[in-house]
């Protein structure tokens, strides 16, 4: 959920100064930007690592032989997708290996304690990864067909033990289980925007919110933005999702979209999925299809870089794209518009931050012309100020 | 490590606490006066009654407190916190007649001690738990000595104060000799409903933690170190999405630490004259937090840990895992010393005094400055890149001594889900490692690699069998789970009746787990696979693989948990059938 995104952050924004899109656009970037800005590294250690790495089988622990059957590759490698090698630090050659070799005849390799996250498909993760040191390097062929996040990694090796194993088929006895939390149900709402939007003595409330029900890997969720204008909503987007955890920081979602507001209400399918990207960029990217064949993709991400424990700063951006152009709604084919913010939020307790900052906006297409023909601008910036909250 | 920057000032809430700390030492109030102010509340707490004898009626009812300024309903044992001190004689056979007068179910587990199954306190594994308005009565032959405690298993109740200690002399005569003998337990108390504190973790997970880096700290370490050096340090983590400042889940924003149920202005004191052997019995009752104990101006001698007697080894300090205990010697001279006891965090502490009359204080030290988790931390056994590694196994290095060779971690399957943030495949299996916070301080700190139990084993059997499980969670949801499985979801692991086995617990996570094993004892192994020392709960360090031999002589149903309270609570908890 959107409150795990606020962590230790890395700056760098403040050589910049000047265009505001700039800098919202180089914070950002700037936290996707290491994985490509460390790859020479990665490089470098891989090699070095295969250099140095003693040619000792690890001692396969007497415990476990019974496990791995003969004839089977012992310890089958799980291969290793992009996100896990999106996460290789550079730095750090004993981040390189997940995998484990094979128990002899391979240098031994220091690994990482990372988890890529399983795939939900076992046919994408094999065990071709057996390589040593250049595996950082061979991830990258692996992943290069996969597009967008979250990427997803690996299936566990083929001699995973079975959880359930030491039963031996016992069951719990007569007495009731204990209750413990695992299984409580959790609720929570958020609002994230809250605010105020002015540009030229014109006014504007906008609201973000999501709300959630439900146990630790299965949960309702409602998401609701939209835009409030001389009392009337301009713009709403209401979703109604079934969330459902696929890895340790990735949900996929489900479930529906209507639109309100101006022009012509729609109704939509969603689906997709809302988490964390490495260096904790908060994502969420869903697609929308509707009964007239219309599709859309929307894409938000947040960043929450501490620079103080209680003094935030966030940049955002929200973007939309759309099939078809919806003239009602000034909704024009492809990028059809494109928010990126920064706000400055004080922390007075965790639930409670007023926030100040600032937007840029633009429409894009023919959803622009048609606010031009109106007389109005396409692109504006606006300050914002309001207040963000959860329980 | 640069220090970091630690912003009290920003934190209103600490300094208001600390500020009416002062005023107020906190405690259980007179009679049922929840209308006290702060300033009129009592000084110091109750002390804990002692109870001896083969015969206890003890009581468990709400009690109002008032700790903090704020008055709240804490759940007690014969209305004190901590709960009276039993003593209790070895061989004796005793009878404990526990009523419940809370409106929800309670019970009592008798940490350590190993009674037959149904006497063991844990409601749906060992017995259905006591009803509100009923009495149970634990009756059971004691067959060890030492020092150990007792807490509810029930809901909330060990959070909010159902806590005391036991003391078990031994048969023959005590090995140990001391002319003065404290307890001195430790615990965290909280304001807030626990119940209200587990919900903010699962939102958000980091809720408690106001120390974690910033941009402040990026520009420190970048002065200090350079720009590519701080972002090289920080590179992995952020990639992994784990927060190297996640030494506690809950930290001093809401507890106030106790010793022995009084807060550090209540200065709880334990009196000497010069020149005396003292015994201390530290015993750790917090829900959800190490201590760091020192004595400055003192060296401690470990006699003996979780009840069983050690080969005394001098220390400067030792980190107490929650529900360890462990037995100290010291010998003041004619002058005051603060036995302080700082959370692992360092956001607080808990304290008191050692002196020749009441009234008298030393000074009490700073805290420490929280250090950071290093990569060892978080990925075991490194080919020698980190810092530490002078503790680490060598063996990982070029192969010059690789008598061994590092140890490949077995997952399980189900750990390859969203419930698990990390795990490690090549574990550190050192035990000569002090933990995150403790390392190079300029101290002598225990280890584990420095408990040796007098007598050695008890079984001295080989392992028939081994069972490897691995403790994860996914710090992020706030899910805690053995081998990738939540309690809810778990099923029970069999011991087969009179079996030698040995465990291994491999650590996943990003934090130490007490793993505590109900009814039969831990034998700790070292990484060669010699006895090291017999435990009841033994603390497993961020990827670090530790092994330990069990003798499954105790037939029943127990319970086996992290004893991080919120931790268990989350799911990380199984069953132990013996059969």
């Amino acid at each position: 959920m959107r409150q795990w995104h606020r962590r230790y952050r890395i700056t760098k924004q403040a050589t910049l100064t000047g265009n505001p899109l700039k800098l919202i656009a180089a914070v950002m970037a700037f936290s996707l930007s290491p994985a490509c800005s460390h790859d020479l590294k990665r490089l470098e250690r891989a090699q070095e690592q295969a250099l140095s790495s003693p040619a000792i089988a690890p001692a396969e622990h007497k415990g476990h032989r019974d496990r791995v059957r003969p004839g089977k590759k012992a310890h089958t490698a799980p291969a290793i997708s992009s996100e896990e090698r999106e996460t290789m630090p550079a730095m750090d050659h004993s981040k390189m290996n997940h995998n484990p070799l094979p128990s002899t005849a391979q240098p031994r390799q220091p690994d990482t304690a990372e988890n890529p996250e399983p795939d939900s498909s076992p046919g994408s993760a094999d065990s071709e990864e057996t390589g040593a040191g250049n595996h950082g390097n061979h991830h990258r062929h692996d992943d290069a067909g996969h597009g967008s996040l979250p990427r997803q990694e690996i299936s566990p090796p083929s001699d995973v033990r079975d959880p359930h194993a030491y039963s031996e088929g016992y069951d719990f006895g007569p007495l009731p289980r204990p209750h413990m939390g695992d299984d409580d149900n959790q609720g929570s709402l958020l609002v994230d925007r809250l605010e105020s939007q002015t540009k030229r003595n014109n006014t504007s409330v906008t609201y973000d919110w999501q709300a959630w029900y439900g146990p630790t890997y299965d949960r309702a969720l409602i998401r609701a933005e939209g835009e409030i204008e001389s009392g009337t909503f301009k713009n709403a987007r209401n979703e109604l999702l079934w969330a459902h955890a696929v890895t340790a920081y990735w949900d996929t979602h489900l479930g529906v979209r209507y639109d309100s507001g101006k022009g012509t209400d729609r109704g939509w399918l969603a689906f997709g999925v809302q988490g964390l990207a490495p260096y904790w960029l908060y994502v969420e990217a869903t697609a929308y299809v509707n009964e007239q064949g219309r599709t859309a993709f929307r894409l938000e991400t947040e960043y929450d870089l501490l620079l103080t424990q209680k003094l935030i700063l966030q940049p955002r951006i929200e973007l939309n794209i759309y099939s078809r152009r919806d003239d009602t709604r000034d909704v024009s084919s492809g990028l059809s518009d494109l928010e990126a913010g920064l706000r400055l939020r004080y922390e007075i307790v965790r639930e409670l931050a007023p926030y100040v900052g600032f937007e840029w906006s633009g429409r894009f297409g023919s959803g622009a012309d048609n606010i031009r023909v109106a007389g109005k601008d396409a692109e504006e910036t606006r300050f914002v100020a309001g207040v963000r909250f959860w329980f | 490590m640069k220090p970091i920057f630690r912003s009290y000032c920003l934190l209103p809430n600490i300094s208001r606490r600390r500020f009416l700390e002062r005023l107020l030492a906190g405690g259980i109030l007179l009679g049922f006066r929840p209308w006290l102010k702060a300033p009129q509340a009592k000084e110091r707490t109750q002390p804990a009654a002692v109870l001896t004898g083969p015969k206890f009626n003890l009581t468990i009812a709400s009690t109002p407190v008032n700790f903090t300024g704020a008055p709240r309903l804490a759940t007690t044992v014969n209305g004190s916190i901590p709960a009276p001190t039993l003593r209790w004689r070895e061989g004796d056979t005793v009878t404990v007649r526990v009523s419940n007068r809370l409106d929800e179910a309670s019970s009592i587990h008798w940490h350590g001690i190993l009674p037959p199954y149904q006497m063991d306190g844990v409601p749906g594994i060992s017995f259905k738990g006591i009803a509100p308005g009923e009495t149970f009565t634990y009756r059971f032959k004691v067959q060890q000595s030492g020092t150990y405690w007792y807490h509810s298993h029930s809901g909330m109740q060990e959070q909010t104060g159902l806590y005391g200690a036991i003391i078990v002399e031994p048969a023959e005569a005590e090995p140990i000799k001391a002319d003065r003998d404290y307890i001195i337990m430790l615990s965290d108390w909280t304001d807030e409903d626990p119940m209200s504190i587990f919900a903010k973790l699962k939102k958000q997970s980091d809720y408690y933690n106001f120390n974690q880096l910033t941009a402040l700290d990026f520009f420190q370490d970048a002065g200090a170190g350079g720009f590519a050096s701080a972002i090289r340090k920080r590179h992995m983590w952020n990639q992994m999405r784990m927060n190297m400042t996640d030494l506690a889940d809950i930290s001093a924003y809401t507890y106030t630490y106790l010793m022995n149920g009084t807060t550090p202005a209540g200065n709880w004191t334990g009196l000497f004259r010069p020149g005396e052997k003292v015994r201390l019995r530290f015993i750790n009752a917090g829900a959800q937090t190490f201590f760091d104990i020192r004595i400055p101006g003192l060296k401690m001698t470990v006699v003996q840990a979780d009840g069983q007697n050690v080969e005394p080894v001098a220390v400067d300090e030792f980190r107490i895992g929650l529900s360890e205990t462990y037995d100290v010697i010291v010998t003041p001279d004619d002058r005051a010393y603060t036995v302080f006891a700082q959370a692992m965090d360092r956001t607080g502490y808990a304290c008191g005094t050692l002196a020749t009359r009441h009234g008298l204080s030393a000074e009490i030290p700073r805290l420490d400055k929280p250090e950071r988790l290093t990569m060892e931390d978080m990925m075991g056994d490194m080919n020698g890149d980190g810092k530490h590694t002078h503790v680490m196994d060598h063996s990982a290095h070029g192969g010059t001594h690789s008598s061994r060779g590092a140890i490949r971690a077995h997952h399980a399957r189900t750990e390859f889900g969203a419930g698990v943030d990390m795990r490690v495949d090549m574990p550190r299996t050192n035990l000569d490692d002090p933990g995150v916070g403790l390392r190079n301080n300029g101290r002598r700190v225990l280890t584990y690699a420095d408990l040796h139990t007098i007598g050695g084993s008890l079984d001295l059997r080989e392992a028939g069998r081994e069972i490897e499980l691995h403790l994860t969670g996914n710090m992020k949801r706030y899910s805690w789970s053995f081998d990738g499985v939540e309690f809810g979801k778990s099923t029970p692991v069999h011991f087969r009746h009179g079996e030698r086995l040995r465990v291994i617990l491999v650590n996943d996570t990003m934090m130490t787990h007490p793993i505590h094993l109900h009814g039969m004892w831990s034998e700790l192994e070292s990484p060669d696979g010699r006895f090291q020392a017999r435990k009841h709960t033994i603390n497993i360090q961020p990827a670090q693989r530790v092994s330990f031999l069990v003798t499954a002589d105790a037939p029943g149903r127990w319970a086996w948990h992290c004893h991080l309270f919120y931790h268990m609570h989350a799911g990380m908890m199984r069953q132990v059938v013996v059969d």
